[in-house]
């Protein structure tokens, strides 16, 4: 087993992590990338469209190509070590993170961590959902976009969030028929733009239904939509039957969050969020000392913004390990910040901001919480020190109850979602 | 070095954006049937452009299992590599010669080197 130092770890080189790892390397950090994909740029890589919610230099410019310069950047860096190909499995209290190389099992002893693994799709529960053909939108991305294989001739997309309509242009470019988009809710979820263009192309937008089943008997070979009332339940006899091999789910984004629980940090329920996330402040710092998050894992939002927090978390890191001047730290913050604010005054993120106003909150009631018990010492558990109130539970922040190192279940305590989420059926996959 | 196209018709060969360079050939095998694809693909790609779907069965009740989240995430796509089990297909690369196998349950207790 190898062993590793340097000065920061940063799990993830989506467009977080990378611009985390440029903001600090260029304060002269050491800083170690680490990602279990090959190629750099996380989502970026998938994404053929011209990218939305871009200000400055990149309005307009297809993510894929985002993800080329950023990762020429990363490469470039001499103070950034790039470990690709290469899973994050655990980290531990005395700041050891094991990692999972194609050679096997390593070591990585940093002094600071930022976590930045993006978000993972949400599941949707109907009879036959565990069919070979049932496909996350980023499966069928990941097979179409980056491997050059069609996921099968016809597909039936459930949602129509800015997701579900993208990667339904972008199978009817590669070729492949989609035979409906259906919508829970009453109106379209994603932009106007993006739905004229798939209908333009004869694709049905069906809001108001979703699927009652998908069928066949090794794989899917059809599925069933029907219309929903008022109070999202199916309406008999409004049944249609469509001639489908893949069912592609895009309901949404949840934080991939796991490294967070593990490895102690306070999360809540956020649903404005995507979902359990963990509590940071402006800097980016979780309530576990020294770590870091940035991007989707600290709530689902865009691109842009992930980069922006990417940097201030880097900035953060590298301020913390006494290599940027208090004149340099304050003028790159309220850049950071500016920008950061600039990007979410659009009326699409009044949700973000207020689940972040939410999030806020809650930490502030945990640090009280962790005042108070400091003071009075004789109420703390034996096994809890006096020097780590962060790893405590806070009983009144959480929305529930959460049990420290109670691992969370893809979904499963997603109540907000009107039943859109669970395991696949029988056997949970996200587990 | 080989450099041919599959004339698969699941493989996408123009694309209005993407280019897809030609790659080198291989040959493996799936439950004993020789298939081509591409050599450092995804298992699970190369299988997916054959038409094959099903790799992998559930432990209680034997329910078919394809891939899902194609990034490592979910195991829905265990297959059996060269004999050792538990092999995510979506992350695992293609190589030449590789005895690739459906994967029932937990699969076989992993040998030593075959
Ligand atoms: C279809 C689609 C269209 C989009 N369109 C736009 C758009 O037009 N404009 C826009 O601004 N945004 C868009 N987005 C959103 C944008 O892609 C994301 O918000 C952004 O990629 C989030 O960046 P991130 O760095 O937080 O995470 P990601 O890009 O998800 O990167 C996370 C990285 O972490 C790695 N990772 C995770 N866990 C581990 C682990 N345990 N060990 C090692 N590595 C790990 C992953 O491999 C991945 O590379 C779109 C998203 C999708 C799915
Ligand atoms: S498809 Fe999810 S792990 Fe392979």
């Amino acid at each position: 087993m190898a062993v590793r130092t340097t000065e920061l770890v940063i799990i993830g080189a989506g467009p977080a992590g990378i611009c985390a790892a440029l903001e600090a390397a260029s304060h002269g950090v050491k800083t170690t990338l680490v990602d279990r994909g090959e190629e750099l740029g996380g989502q970026l890589i998938k994404q053929t469209h011209k990218f939305f919610g871009w200000h400055k230099k990149s309005a307009g410019t297809r993510g894929v190509l985002i993800a080329k310069k950023l990762a020429e950047e990363v490469l470039n860096n001499e103070n950034i070590t790039l470990l690709n190909s290469t899973e994050a499995l655990g980290y531990y209290d005395d700041g050891t993170l094991l990692v999972e190389t194609p050679r096997g099992i390593d070591r990585v002893l940093g002094d600071r961590l930022i976590v930045a693994t993006g978000a993972s799709e949400r599941m949707l529960l109907f009879p036959g959902n565990d069919l070979p053909g049932v496909y996350g939108a980023g499966a069928v991305q990941t097979l179409m976009n980056v491997h050059g294989v069609r996921p099968g001739d016809s597909v039936l997309m459930i949602g129509s969030g800015n997701i579900g309509l993208i990667v339904s242009y972008q199978l009817l470019q590669a070729g492949v028929r989609v035979a409906a988009v259906v919508e829970a809710m009453p109106t379209i979820g994603g932009y106007a733009v993006h739905a004229s263009k798939i209908r333009r192309l004869g694709v049905p937008i069906m809001t108001r239904h979703t699927i009652k089943e998908a069928y066949g008997k090794e794989q899917v070979e059809g599925a069933v939509i029907w219309e929903l009332d008022e109070n999202w339940n199916g309406i008999p006899g409004t049944e249609k039957d469509l001639e489908v091999d893949v069912v592609c789910l895009a309901i949404g984004l949840t934080p991939l969050a796991e490294l967070l629980w593990q490895c102690g940090a306070e999360m809540a329920y956020i649903p404005e969020l995507g979902g359990f996330v963990p509590l940071y402040d402006e800097t980016m710092e979780t309530t576990r000392k020294g770590v870091f998050v940035a991007g989707d894992v600290a709530g689902i939002e865009e691109a842009s913004t992930a980069m922006a927090a990417g940097r201030m978390a880097g900035l953060s890191a590298a301020r913390s390990l006494g290599k940027v001047s208090d004149l340099d730290y304050s003028r790159l913050r309220n850049e950071i910040a500016g920008e950061l604010e600039g990007l979410r005054s659009g009326p699409a993120s009044a949700k973000i901001l207020s689940g972040i106003a939410k999030m806020r909150a809650m930490l502030q009631s945990v640090k009280e919480a962790a005042a108070v018990s400091e003071a009075e010492p004789a109420n703390q558990p034996a096994n809890q020190p006096a020097d780590q109130p962060a790893n405590r539970p806070a009983k009144q922040a959480a929305s529930e109850p959460a049990e420290a190192g109670d691992l969370p279940k893809a979904g499963a305590r997603d109540s907000e979602a009107q039943g859109n989420n669970g395991s696949k059926s029988e056997e949970a996959v996200g587990a | 070095m080989e450099t041919e196209r599959s004339s698969c018709k699941s493989r996408i060969e123009d694309h209005p954006i993407l280019d897809f360079p030609a790659r080198k050939e291989v040959t493996f095998t799936w439950e004993g049937q020789e298939l081509r694809g591409y050599e450092g693909e995804p298992i699970a790609a190369a299988l997916h452009a054959a038409g094959i779907k099903v790799l992998h069965t559930s432990h209680k009740s034997k329910r078919p299992r394809g891939f899902f989240c194609a990034i490592g995430n979910c195991s829905s796509c265990l297959v059996v590599v060269n004999g050792v089990p538990n092999v995510r297909a979506c992350t695992e690369k293609l190589r030449e010669g590789m005895r690739v196998q459906r994967q029932e349950g937990t699969g076989p207790a992993p040998r030593s080197r075959e």
